[in-house]
């Protein structure tokens, strides 16, 4: 209550010796940072580069291509089934993703906002299927998908993804559990059952979420690589990007250019996809560490 | 209570009870219906895989004639006369040894500097997270390329410096190295949840800390990393994991790398592990027995065998990381 505690307090300017300390620390530090982002960006700008190249010049120990060889991105797509393959990883991709959707959502609902028995048990259950090594299960549903006849297709890839997803069920759980009772409570005066609320209340409030998976979704099945190697390799009318990509070269003998380009196209759309997107990644990203 | 009161409130209750009961019923059927499809998810994608690898694991099967009892002949095998096991466990634990604690450093280090960066840090977090985007595939090809013993970039570069550089993927000694490298580079899913959580250290423990004294050494060491200690298991866990399943990686650089050297490419002879098994980890080795030659029964012993050391060093790393782990508000 006395009048000097009331006075703001004013911040006393440091002495020119720890200014210039703290000056000295913030060029190191910038400095340390700058060559650590040039070591980052360096094997983006190889890519480019060869990717630009002649054949013989990316064979050469020049560094700068010279002429530029835009050809290459066109010939990409005359030696190899860029198209297919692409299509086939969008049909891959979508469906996988609408499938976690569809069935991580209402799981995670019932294990965040619903009381019942056993619930802690079943939430138990989803972090022992997270933990685990998706390895350890790869060779009996081989011979199940084998056995019905589904081998060498997209199938087996894309139907697990429609009976729920451990990791995302457990990211929009964890969010779930975060949205305020009394927005429910609200819409359960107001007469919404369970479901109602579900599809309205809960899917528009845990939209970050929402979009953290579909996003991390999308992008573990662009980037998959394990599973259609083990169930379309024998079969190129189905082979994804990255299957393509990792024979592209075997398919075309040693010419590094090429390569290059195809590898450059394979980045770009998930470069896209995060540039578009990147406040959502940012936050999905911390939200499967901080909030784990 | 009067007699007349308990009979007249009698069935009133029963009915209460019923609807209780109704609602109950109702409340577990909803439940049921939400959780139907990670019920089927679970037994058929889970449950289902986890009995029959340890059925199978004690049978040869082909996926041609039906599996054949053979008891623990498999095990045998594995523990005893395989020569090339041995080489799969002693890679990967080389690749979770060197990498995870590499990663986790890195991580540190690079989001240690962008939380003090005054300017430009939003620039700086996009370069150093867009290589964790690169699909791995693209990112491995990228690698042997840049790496190329003879007219790679960066042994240009060193040359020109006057270096010679290694053999990288061409050699058995420096192929595991060049793999780490590529998981340093895209080491930045670990670097924006280490960035998060320096970020997220409360400000007044390090006033509080600087009171009494502390250097910026000595606040790292109490006031950062105890509170971030949390994120650090969670890197740990994730990264042994990953390690355990490092698969992708190891198979194209061996794939693309071993086509280089034979300028062939050709697809008939078994290039996994090149050079001299150097980049065969466990799960390339699972692979090459179960989806190269059909031992489904072989395989599925090594599977057991992953399931378990998986299961048991989890839980290791976990119920030992009580003893550095700091969790805020907790009562330990």
């Amino acid at each position: 209550m006395t009048v000097a505690a009331a006075q703001p307090l004013v911040r006393r300017r440091p002495p020119a010796a720890v200014r210039r300390k703290r000056f000295l620390l913030a060029v190191a530090n910038h400095s340390l940072l700058i060559v650590a982002a040039a070591m980052f960006l360096a094997p983006f700008i190889f890519i480019v580069l060869t990717s630009l190249m002649t054949n013989t010049q990316a064979l050469s120990s020049h560094l700068w291509p010279s002429p530029f060889r835009w050809e290459n991105f066109v010939d990409v797509f005359r030696q190899a089934p860029i198209w297919r393959w692409a299509l086939n990883t969008m049909i891959y991709s979508v469906l996988a993703t609408l499938g976690v959707l569809v069935s991580s959502i209402p799981v995670a609902y019932a294990l965040s906002r619903i009381r019942w028995r056993g619930r802690n048990f079943a939430f138990g259950l989803v972090l022992i299927a997270l933990m685990l090594p998706p390895v350890v299960s790869v060779v009996p549903l081989y011979v199940m998908w084998a056995k019905l006849h589904l081998v060498g297709g997209l199938a087996p890839l894309i139907i697990p993804n429609w009976f729920g997803d451990a990791f995302s069920i457990f990211l929009l759980r964890q969010f779930m559990l975060t949205i305020p009772e009394e927005y429910l409570d609200a819409a359960r005066v107001d007469g919404c059952g369970e479901l109602r609320i579900l599809a309205t209340v809960v899917l528009r409030l845990a939209k970050p979420a929402i979009a953290a998976v579909a996003l991390f979704s999308f992008l573990y099945t662009f980037n998959d690589f394990f599973l259609p190697l083990l169930y379309t390799r024998e079969n190129p009318d189905w082979w994804p990007l990255q299957i393509g990509l990792s024979e592209f070269r075997s398919l075309h003998q040693v010419q590094w250019n090429l390569t290059m380009a195809a590898t450059l196209l394979v980045m770009a759309p998930v470069i896209v996809v995060f540039f578009l997107a990147q406040k959502a990644f940012v936050e999905g990203v911390t939200l499967t560490g901080v909030k784990g | 209570m009067t007699e007349a009161a308990a009979t007249a409130a009698a069935p009133f209750t029963a009915e209460r009870k019923r609807a209780r009961r109704r609602a109950a019923w109702r409340r577990r059927r909803l439940v049921l219906l939400l959780m139907s499809p990670w019920l089927v998810g679970f037994s058929v994608f889970f449950g289902y895989p986890l009995v029959m690898s340890v059925y199978l694991s004690f049978t040869h099967y082909d996926l041609l004639s039906s599996p054949k009892w053979i008891g623990l002949a498999n095990y045998k095998y594995l523990f005893r006369d395989d020569p090339q096991v041995g080489q799969a466990v002693k890679n990967t634990i080389w690749i979770i040894v060197v990498m995870v604690p590499l990663q986790v450093l890195f991580a540190f280090g690079v989001a240690m500097m962008l939380a003090r960066a005054k300017r430009g840090g939003g620039f700086f977090r996009t370069v150093f997270y867009l290589p964790a985007l690169a699909p791995p595939v693209a990112a491995t090809l990228a690698f042997v390329y840049i790496l190329n013993p003879a007219t790679g970039p960066v042994n240009i570069i060193l040359s020109h410096l006057g270096i010679e550089g290694p053999l990288w993927f061409q050699s058995p000694g420096w192929s595991k190295p060049s793999l780490v490298l590529l998981g340093l580079w895209g080491v930045g899913n670990v670097m924006i949840i280490f960035l998060a959580a320096v970020l997220d250290v409360p400000q007044h423990l390090y006033e509080s800390a600087e009171l009494d004294g502390a250097g910026p050494l000595q606040r790292m060491r109490w006031v950062t990393l105890p509170t971030i200690s949390p994120v650090i298991l969670f890197s740990v866990v994730i990264g042994v994991i990953a390690g355990m399943q490092y698969f992708t990686q190891a198979y194209v650089a061996s794939n693309v790398a071993s086509g280089q050297a034979s300028q062939a490419g050709d697809q008939t002879v078994n290039n996994l592990g090149y050079p001299e098994g150097s980049t065969l980890f466990y799960p390339v080795f699972l692979y090459q027995h179960g989806f190269r030659e059909f031992n489904m029964g072989y395989a599925s012993a090594l599977s057991v065998l992953l399931l378990v050391v998986a299961f048991s060093v989890t839980l290791f790393i976990i119920v030992n990381s009580r003893r550095w782990v700091h969790y805020a508000g907790a009562v330990k």
